[in-house]
């Protein structure tokens, strides 16, 4: 019972992770129309960024977490003026053999700057661990606070996608992008503003992902990318809670997998799952089902 | 003008179930029946309580202000939506839970009001999908160029070619569909639903787009077409000088209820007709 | 012209282009074998990856029906390839071990001939569900299809005992010779040989052009461009996806099982997403829907990065960048318009005119 508890809440932790990874891809998906294929890899870098910070600058992990969170910000929004606004009217397959092309380019950056190699990742959080049940059951600090983070940035992103101007200003250019231009938002604006949002969240995913996970090399955000796109489609692409909800669940069903049924399996259940999930529901658990009109 | 003289030589007759039908068509089983047909929408009804009987050659008009449920019933009737009421019977089948495939192999070919050609095929070839079973071979034999291929490709050819010579486009055959001017592209689509070999033609505004020399024009077409392939045609036409020129059945739709059938000189008098068109007469 | 003839010059160009390759390497080949190394024309990495070339032609080509003439994004292509490879891998060590064959080739063509039609079946499997979703979650469920695809082939193990074969499920306690060995992957007698890849090309090649120019390849098309008006002209929507789908799956797993009988070692973890991707570059850089182009971007793009090695650690970087710079000037409107400019004032004959016109 108390095993089982222990991986409900390690699967709850790393689902949590998959689901700030997964706004970031729902967002920009919501917004632009794209998915952005070199996401997972921006939380490579935000999780070096602070890597570097903490080990080689000697920074307080707080204040690593924060140049991180700014670093990948404006790495976010630098690639969206780049790469992806100069195809705004292009083919959608264009615009995804770019976001590769921007992976690749992220990933080799990376190995060129710092190696092959993995690092080990200090543990930054440093909140040991707590024992509960006369302890039984033993949760380590990160976990908890992934957790955590991952209540406290679905809460804020809610309340600012409803009650903010411009958040409301990115509802209206995900329903219809023409009708918000009209209407004297400032689109650009708006989709670099989704960037930036996605991105900062890719730093905290970094940086929580490395916290738990603590091996750091130029590959590290591919995996957990996928996964999370995965959960993205899994929740209902273009939905903030469905990203929430996909994300906890794809990291549930991960580690019980693992646990319980197979442990080389573990991916497969997961794809699986995901696969069953949408032939019963064909646009995710809370996507919107469009009809089109004859 | 030839089509109001056909109008005026049909005589309209009641036929069972308080449909009409060409007095020409009564000895024949219609092509078209539907009884209490109706589709809801998150509780909202689209189209309630529709009963239509379409003779063997009827040409028949579906008319209504806009909003009023008449694309819903095409898509009713080609099976795009299942409906939630009622039944529709092509050439007397049941077409509960068939698809819109089926419906189309069971003799129904319709055109879209928002235009829907394979805009990056030729003519030609958008003609050709109309033919698809129409003149067959499969897969195995086109990999491996077997003579049926050759055969068959030469049917489809001349087949193409002469159906698009009813509007004269023959020599547009070798052009891309969607760089044709809009008209062509609204005559494209008749031809290639006409190439399935259909036995009720539905229209959906025709004419919508096409200027009155076109639209005259397209009117004796309709009525060429009718008589050449002996099939019944529903339209739904905004311009009323097509609908009374040419259909010699006419139902009005309002709302998603039938407010009025009959022949051109009936509706045009009726009064329910006038006040959904008009809004009510003030008095004095 | 006509369309018609613009499109057999085109099918007899993209053909001829690969059958003069051949004969053209044929005669290289020849001539390389009878003298000493310093004389010979072709290098010998050149020389050993003509085949990897040709399986990389035949998927870009086979997923070029799929993306491009069919128009569904699939992510997963690579687990085709992987299924063939396997399958072809363990037929061959079959053939050999329990019933010693020893011809090459006839190994080779049944092991080519058994992956395609696995491939083919695993493609009927997964076309059924993926197929009933539309866009992007067709695209994702390709992905996870090929995913899981590499997740099993991960755990099975195969060993040839006598005529018998036993397999393993994560369970690698079987008797016999080790085919197949989990993740430690498959140790390969090589029978692959150029001959064979160009046969595959040319045969994939007909087979891909004969079919779009073909009564189904136009329903397939037509489903492309506008489900809805083909549904409604009696086309079965489902049929025609699940043809192309099935199509390019069978000619992925022949490919596969060619690929994987020429290196000594594979490893199931090869076939990954990224090899899908690759795949998906060869066909966009090549051109949505255009073979010819498909042939070319996927021979170019697999010769580039070896011939970036002189980079060393900067080669995939240059590699990168060299992919969003082209996509960038080819689907951005300005800079198109700027090259467009920029080739008019190259060309002499033109400057005047163009002069004139301003």
């Amino acid at each position: 019972m108390m095993a089982f508890l222990s991986n409900l809440v390690n699967g709850i932790s790393l689902g949590s992770i998959y689901a700030i990874i997964a706004l970031g891809y729902t967002m920009v998906y919501g917004i632009a129309k794209m998915l952005n294929f070199a996401h997972g890899d921006v939380i490579m870098v935000g999780a070096y960024i602070a890597f570097c910070a903490a080990q080689y600058w000697g920074f307080p992990p707080v204040l690593a977490l924060l140049v991180a969170m700014a670093v990948c910000t404006l790495l976010g929004v630098t690639i969206e003026k780049l790469a992806y606004a100069p195809l705004r009217q292009a083919t959608s397959l264009a615009v995804l053999i770019t976001a590769i092309g921007m992976s690749y380019l992220l990933q080799n950056l990376a190995l060129l700057i710092w190696g092959a190699n993995p690092k080990v990742f200090p543990d930054l959080i440093g909140l040991g661990s707590i024992a509960l049940f006369d302890g039984q059951l033993v949760v380590k600090g990160a976990t908890l606070v992934t957790i955590a983070a991952n209540i406290v940035i679905m809460v804020a992103l809610t309340l600012f996608t409803a009650r903010t101007k411009m958040g409301k200003a990115m509802r209206c250019v995900s329903e219809d992008r023409g009708a918000a231009e009209l209407m004297g938002i400032h689109v650009n604006g708006t989709i670099s503003l989704t960037f930036a949002i996605g991105s900062f969240l890719a730093a905290i995913a970094g940086f929580l992902l490395c916290s738990s996970y603590p091996v750091l090399q130029p590959t590290t955000g591919s995996m957990p990318g996928i996964k999370a796109f995965t959960a993205a489609v899994f929740g209902g692409i273009g939905s903030i809670p469905g990203a929430m909800v996909g994300g906890v669940l794809l990291g549930v069903i991960e580690i019980l997998g693992k646990a319980y049924i197979s442990t080389e399996l573990g991916d497969a259940i997961v794809f699986a799952v995901l696969i069953i999930v949408l032939l019963v529901r064909p646009t995710g658990l809370m996507g919107k089902a469009t009809r089109e009109k004859v | 003008m030839s089509e109001q003289k056909r109008r005026s030589q049909t005589r309209m007759v009641p036929v069972p179930s308080e449909s009409i039908v060409p007095e020409r068509d009564l000895g024949k089983p219609p092509v078209l029946e539907t009884h209490h047909l109706g589709i809801e929408f998150g509780g909202l009804k689209a189209v309630d309580d529709f009963n239509l009987t379409i003779g063997r050659t009827e040409i028949a008009g579906l008319i209504g202000p806009n909003g009023a449920g008449k694309t819903t019933v095409f898509n009713l009737l080609t099976k795009v939506y299942e409906p939630t009421q009622g039944t529709v019977m092509i050439n007397g089948r049941d077409t509960k839970g068939m698809n819109i495939t089926q419906a189309s192999q069971l003799g129904v070919a319709r055109t879209f009001q928002n235009i829907r050609l394979f805009s990056q095929m030729t003519v030609e070839e958008n003609v050709r999908i109309g033919l698809h079973n129409q003149i067959k071979y499969d897969m195995f034999t086109g990999i491996l160029r077997l003579p049926r291929y050759w055969k068959q490709e030469r049917k489809q050819h001349t087949e193409a070619l002469e159906l698009l010579s009813i509007f004269d486009m023959q020599d547009l055959a070798d052009v891309k569909a969607g760089s044709l001017p809009y008209g062509a592209q609204r005559r494209l689509e008749i031809v290639r639903a006409l190439a399935t070999n259909p036995c009720l033609l539905l229209l959906d505004e025709p004419a919508a787009g096409m200027n009155p020399h076109e639209t005259s024009e397209l009117m004796e077409n309709i009525a060429k077409i009718r008589d050449r392939f002996q099939i019944a045609i529903l339209l739904i036409e905004h311009d009323m000088s097509l609908v009374m020129g040419v259909c010699e059945g006419i139902c009005v739709l309002n709302f998603g209820k039938v407010i009025a059938k009959g022949t051109a000189d009936e509706i045009q008098n009726n009064p329910v007709v006038i006040e959904a068109y008009l809004g009510k007469r003030k008095e004095g | 012209m006509s369309v018609k003839q613009k499109k057999l010059i085109y099918n007899l160009v993209t053909i001829g282009l690969v059958a003069a390759a051949w004969l053209i390497f044929t005669l290289l080949l020849n001539h390389d074998a009878g003298v000493p190394r310093k004389e010979r024309i072709l290098s010998s990495s050149m020389k050993d990856q003509l085949i990897p070339i040709c399986c990389w032609i035949v998927m870009a080509v086979s997923l070029n029906l799929v993306v491009g003439i069919s128009g569904e994004l699939s992510l997963g292509h690579a687990g085709f390839m992987s299924i063939g490879a396997f399958t072809g891998i363990v037929v061959s060590g079959w053939l050999l071990n329990g019933f010693a064959v020893e011809d090459a080739t006839l190994r080779l063509v049944l092991a080519m001939v058994a992956g395609g039609l696995t491939a083919g079946i695993a493609g009927v499997l997964i076309g059924i569900p993926v197929l009933r979703l539309r866009g992007d979650y067709l695209a994702i469920v390709t992905l996870a299809f090929g995913e899981i695809i590499k997740n099993v082939l991960n755990c099975v193990y195969v060993a040839a005992d006598g005529r018998h074969l036993n397999l393993g499920f994560i369970n690698n306690n079987i008797a016999g010779t080790m085919l197949l060995n989990g993740p430690n992957g498959a140790k390969v007698k090589t029978i692959a040989t150029v001959n064979a890849g160009f046969i595959l090309v040319l045969i994939t090649l007909v087979i891909v052009l004969n079919l779009i120019n073909s009564r189904s390849g136009r329903a397939i098309m037509a489903v492309r461009d506008n489900r809805i008006a083909a549904e409604s002209m009696g086309v079965p929507v489902t049929k025609y996806k699940m043809m192309a789908f099935v199509t390019a799956a069978t000619l992925a797993g022949m490919a596969g099982a060619l690929y994987g009988l020429n290196f000594a070692t594979l490893l199931p973890t090869k076939f990954s997403f990224n090899e899908s991707i690759n795949v998906l570059v060869f066909v966009v850089l090549g051109g949505i829907g255009n073979i010819l182009g498909s042939v070319i971007s996927a021979t170019a793009l697999t010769i580039l990065p070896e011939k970036l090695r002189f980079l060393q650690n900067y080669r995939m970087l240059v590699y990168a960048v060299v992919l969003i710079v082209v996509m960038l000037a080819t689907n951005n409107r300005t800079i198109r318009a700027w090259f467009n400019t920029l080739s008019e004032r190259l060309r002499p004959g033109k400057r005047e005119e163009a002069k004139s016109h301003e």
